[in-house]
Formats: structure tokens, sequence, C-alpha cells
């Protein structure tokens, strides 16, 4: 088959519910089914999904952490210097009850009452941000999935974790979480081509722009695949070309594709000439890289 | 005041062309966009902008290299890996950096400020039925639940300020921060699913969070004709968890030419039955005939 490259492709909607689902795992199915070392990672760290879709074995499951700084209220001489130090009022300080506690929940993990602390009364502990779940599917496809647990202030490190994991050699889909805050970014960062998926809709349109807007700042080649068609209106054609956006793939509206996506099934499965379809999609993002 | 949200749990459900349906039903309402992170109510509403402010989101470290010596300290304390050397020079990536000052504080020669991120924006509007608050969020920014409440602070005002009663709040997918800042307080809530099994997921996700605060929560199932089995299922789920199913509204194309067209599909076609059956949602949901205590 083709050149095993190891290729890092992000796929990406400015909104949940676009299809970016249907094309990350299709394209990971129908590219595993011709041969290639394949991996896919569910970047969607609050909102991990892929498991419906395709599960297999866990081979590992890997915590990931941050440090929490613990203040020795005994060592502590109350100078207040860490409390000032914290820009994320992440530190308690009530001098006159000698009380001083990190609240762990805002605590980002930037090190900077540690440094304050002259006096050796802080030190740091691990705290669990969430897992990392690496699925053994077959001899050549992989499924890893990064799952924060609830209420951590940023599924950020979880991400950047489970993309660490994935195999150099190893061609790479991330699934990436939706909006174009920190942790779209962090996802697409490490990737060498983002694919956004859309619909030809008034809000599709308007999602899509902002997150190649976003894309562009951060200099990252990306295309366009449109889901849907046929449903709405063609400007989201008409801005592609007057960007010179490039159109990857369209995917047609149709009552059969909702059904078999409802139901967790795949489409290169069911109707296996979208197979032939995604591996051309990856050839076209191949050609694009190159360029 | 009656302060009643729209949540889907993922995107896609409809629940934004819901929330415009429910917004020119009457007059005199006020629209909170708070799906901050992609906004889109604003194209079918259009508002009239009577507001345009800065949302300040933190700050972001920026080098003065007049001063700066190129030590290379600073890079050894960023614990969020936002600083390198780029062409042999000391560069701080404003996208990576996470506001923390601490380089600011450590370097020798006092080089790096910190500036505050301003380019998140919130404004109000009119529109044809009355008024609406909504916000951009900046790319890259993470204090969407703060921007949420700003939002909701400033369409409470406007319904003190005008008398009116309702306020529609369009709330942010998933479970995270902005949409526990988007239902805090609330009313009423109102679950878009849709007859997927990821659908079902959220929704009971998105369940778990109302029934914590309190807030009494109905489930609306749009398209419920595209897989009627799963739709069933969900009707049935909910029936035994005592959560009321106020309509199920079929697939219908409709809704998208009235979105391409910037109206609601109650504007667009009122007399189809996908018109009727959200304007009898909206009626039992506003007067509370649907909803049991739980
Ligand atoms: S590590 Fe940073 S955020 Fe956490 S308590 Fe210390 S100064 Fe505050
Ligand atoms: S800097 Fe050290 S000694 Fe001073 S208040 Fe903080 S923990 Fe206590
Ligand atoms: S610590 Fe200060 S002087 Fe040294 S490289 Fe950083 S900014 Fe420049
Ligand atoms: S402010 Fe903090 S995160 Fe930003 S560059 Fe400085 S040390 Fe790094």
């Amino acid at each position: 088959m083709t050149d095993h490259s190891n290729l890092k492709i992000a796929v990406a909607s400015g909104k949940g519910g676009t299809g970016k689902t249907l094309v990350s795992t299709n394209l990971f199915w129908a590219l595993q089914n011709t041969g290639t070392q394949v991996t896919l990672v569910d970047c969607d760290a609050e909102e991990p999904n892929m498991a419906e879709f395709i599960s297999g074995e866990v081979l590992v499951r890997l915590p990931v952490t941050q440090n929490i700084p613990v203040i020795d209220s005994e060592i502590c001489t109350f100078c207040g210097k860490c409390f000032n130090y914290c820009n994320y009022n992440a530190i308690v300080y009530l001098p006159s009850n000698h009380f001083i506690k990190v609240v762990e929940d805002l605590c980002h993990d930037c090190g900077a009452c540690t440094v304050a602390c002259r006096f050796g009364a802080i030190s740091e502990k691990e705290k669990q941000l969430g897992t990392v779940k690496t699925m053994f599917l077959n001899s050549n496809a992989e499924l890893i999935e990064a799952r924060a647990d609830v209420g951590v202030y940023s599924p950020v490190p979880v991400i950047k974790k489970a993309i660490h994991s994935v195999n150099d050699r190893s061609l790479a889909i991330f699934d990436s979480p939706p909006g174009i805050s920190c942790p779209f970014i962090a996802t697409v960062e490490s990737a060498d081509f983002v694919v956004l998926v859309t619909e030809p809709t008034t809000f599709g349109l308007n999602d899509l722009k902002l997150s190649v807007e976003t894309l562009q700042q951060l200099k990252k080649p990306c295309g366009v695949i449109v889901n849907r068609a046929g449903l709405g209106n063609r400007e989201v054609y008409d801005w592609l070309k007057a960007n010179k956006i490039p159109l990857l793939l369209e995917i047609p509206f149709d009552r059969e594709i909702a059904r078999i996506y409802s139901e967790g099934l795949l489409l290169v499965e069911e109707k296996p000439a979208y197979q032939l379809l995604f591996r051309e999609l990856l050839k076209t993002i191949e050609k694009l890289v190159k360029r | 005041m009656n302060e009643i949200v729209i949540l889907s749990g993922k995107g896609g459900t409809g629940k934004t062309s819901l929330s415009a349906a429910f917004a020119t039903i009457n007059n005199n309402t006020i629209v909170a966009d708070c799906d901050v992170d992609a906004a889109n109510l604003h194209l079918i509403l259009q508002p009239v902008n009577y507001y345009d402010r800065n949302f300040t989101t933190g700050s972001k470290a920026l080098i003065n290299y007049d001063t700066c010596t190129n030590c290379g300290l600073c890079i050894d304390y960023c614990r969020f890996d936002a600083i390198s050397f780029h062409r042999e020079k000391v560069t701080i990536s404003e996208i990576s950096c996470d506001g923390c000052k601490l380089c600011s504080r450590i370097c020798p020669s006092h080089s790096i400020q910190m500036i505050p991120s301003d380019k998140s924006r919130w404004y109000a509007g009119n529109y044809r039925n009355g008024k609406m608050v909504h916000a951009r969020l900046a790319p890259g920014e993470e204090n969407s639940g703060k921007l949420v409440n700003v939002v909701r602070e400033h369409a409470k005002k406007t319904a003190q300020e005008t008398g009116w009663e309702t306020i529609i709040i369009d709330g942010p997918p998933g479970i995270g921060c902005a949409v526990i800042s988007s239902i805090t307080g609330t009313n009423k809530a109102i679950i878009v699913t849709e007859p997927t099994n990821s659908g079902f997921h959220d929704m009971k996700r998105v369940l778990e969070i109302t029934a914590n605060f309190k807030v009494k929560t109905v489930v609306v199932i749009n398209k419920y004709d595209l897989n009627e089995s799963i739709s069933s299922k969900i009707e049935n789920w909910c029936v035994e968890n005592n959560i009321p199913v106020v309509g199920k509204i079929a697939f219908d194309p409709e809704i998208v030419m009235a979105m391409i067209n910037c109206q609601s599909i109650t504007e667009w076609k009122p007399e189809s039955e996908t018109s009727k059956e959200i304007i009898r949602i909206w009626n039992q949901v506003k007067t509370d005939k649907c909803i049991i205590q739980r």
C-alpha cells in the first residue's frame, strides 16, 4: 500500500456535531483495513467518545498528573510572598489566623509559589488530572484515549500526554476537541495538517471562519470536508474558493449515513464504497503536506 | 424573571436553531447567547448592537528586547513550555503562555512585562423581538465561564431595566465550566437531544448537572425520525426517570433553509408542522404546564 508515512493529521470542527467523529473514525478504519500502521487519538478529553465506535483490549493505562504545592504551616513564617506570587488566586492566606492553604482546583501548576518561598515551606505532591488509555485493535491499529477527570482546570496536559504516547513511526489521526480554545490549540499544534469538517450552512461557515483564522495564526495548513452536502447553500464553497482553502471531500446528506452513525457503526464497513473515498482523502492530504 | 436555558450536551443537535425559534415567538424577549466559544445565534437574530465591550481574560508575557540579555533563565522557569530559543533569540509563544507571571518576576534584567489579553468582546443590541446579549471569545482563551457570567449579568440587568419577563439562554455545548455558569440560578432547562447513541449518552450527562443545580429540566428530541428506535429508547428512559419529554421534532430541511435566509423556522415557515410543534413546546415550557418539580 501507500508509503507508510508518519503524518499527524488533526480532524477538527468549530462545533461538535458537524461530522468530525464520522470523519476521524472512518478515515482511521479505512486506513487500518489496508494495512497501514495507524493510531487514532481521541483528544476530546472532556468528552471522549471514540470508544463507542471502535474498541479494543486495553494495553496501558497511564495516569496524568500535575504538581500541587503543599505548604507546611509549621515551617511557614507567614511572609505572604507566595500569596503575592500566585497569579491565579489559588492560595488562601490568612496570617492573623495562621492559616495558609493551596486551593487545588484553582492551581495551574506554574511553580511560582515554590520559587517565592525562601523558607523551604513549600513542597509538591502529585495530583491526578486524568488518564491516557492505549487500546490494541490489531497488529497495525491502536486507539489512544485522553480522558480528563471531572472538574480539572484544563484538559491540556492530558491531551499532550496522549499525543506524546503515539509511536513516532505511526500515522496518527487526532480527533480534536471542539471550539478554538486551548484544548483545540494543544491538539492541532502537534499536527502536520488539520482537516476541518463543516456543514454547508450559515452556522457552519461562521464556525469554519473562526477555526481557519485560528489555524492561520498558528501557521498550520488545513483543508475542509463538507459534510451533509446538499443541505444548505453554496456560501461555504464560495468562501473556500475565495480564500484558496482546499476542499478535500464532500459527504452527502443521506438518511442512511445518519442511521449508521446514530447506532455507532462505521460507514466504511456498512457502505464499502466509502473505503476508497477515505483512502483518497489521505492521498490528497499527503500531496498538500508535501507542497 | 423567567430564565430558561437551552442545552444540548454535544453540539449539532439543533439547539441554536431551536433557541432562535423560541426567541422569535413572543415580543419583549431577552436573549443571552452563552455559547461564547462558537456563537451563532446573532447570525439569525442580527442584533443592532448598542454596546461593544472588551473582556479581559488574563495576561500574556512580553519581552522587551532592548534590555533582554538573552540569558535564557526564563526558559527554565516557565512550566508551560511557552518560552524557547527561536533563531537563537529567547521568544515567548503568546498562545502557549498561561499568564502566570513567573518569568517576569525572575528576569534579572526586568525585561518581561505582562500585557492584559483583551481580545475577547461582548455585545448587547436590539433585534426584532427584543434585546440580545452575546460575546466572542478570542482564540486560545480559557475563561469562557467568566465571559458567560458577564453575558448573563447584563441580560439580567436588561430585564430589570425593561421590566420584561423572559430571558432565553442559548447554552454552550459540553458539560464544562461554561455550562455550569450558564445554568446556575436559572428556572428551567430544555435539553435538545437527537436520536444517536452519543446524543443519548450526552443528554444523561447534562441531566446530571441540571439535577445537581436543582434546575427543572425537560427534554426535546430533535430529528426524532432519523432513528425512531433510539428515539423511543430515549423517551422510555425519560419516563422511567420522571423527566418530561415535551416534544419531538421531525427532521426538516426547512430548518436549514430558514437559517440560510437569516430567519428562525417559525418565521420562515410559520404554518409548518415543525413550527407548530416548536410553538406548542414553547408555550408549554413558558407556562410550566409540563414541568414536574424534581
Ligand atoms: S503553583 Fe502557581 S498556581 Fe499553584 S498555588 Fe503555586 S503559584 Fe499558585
Ligand atoms: S512564601 Fe513560604 S514562608 Fe512565606 S507565606 Fe508562603 S509558604 Fe509561608
Ligand atoms: S530571563 Fe530576562 S533577560 Fe534572560 S532571556 Fe529571559 S527575558 Fe531575557
Ligand atoms: S507568564 Fe508564565 S506561562 Fe507565560 S511565559 Fe511567563 S512563565 Fe511562561
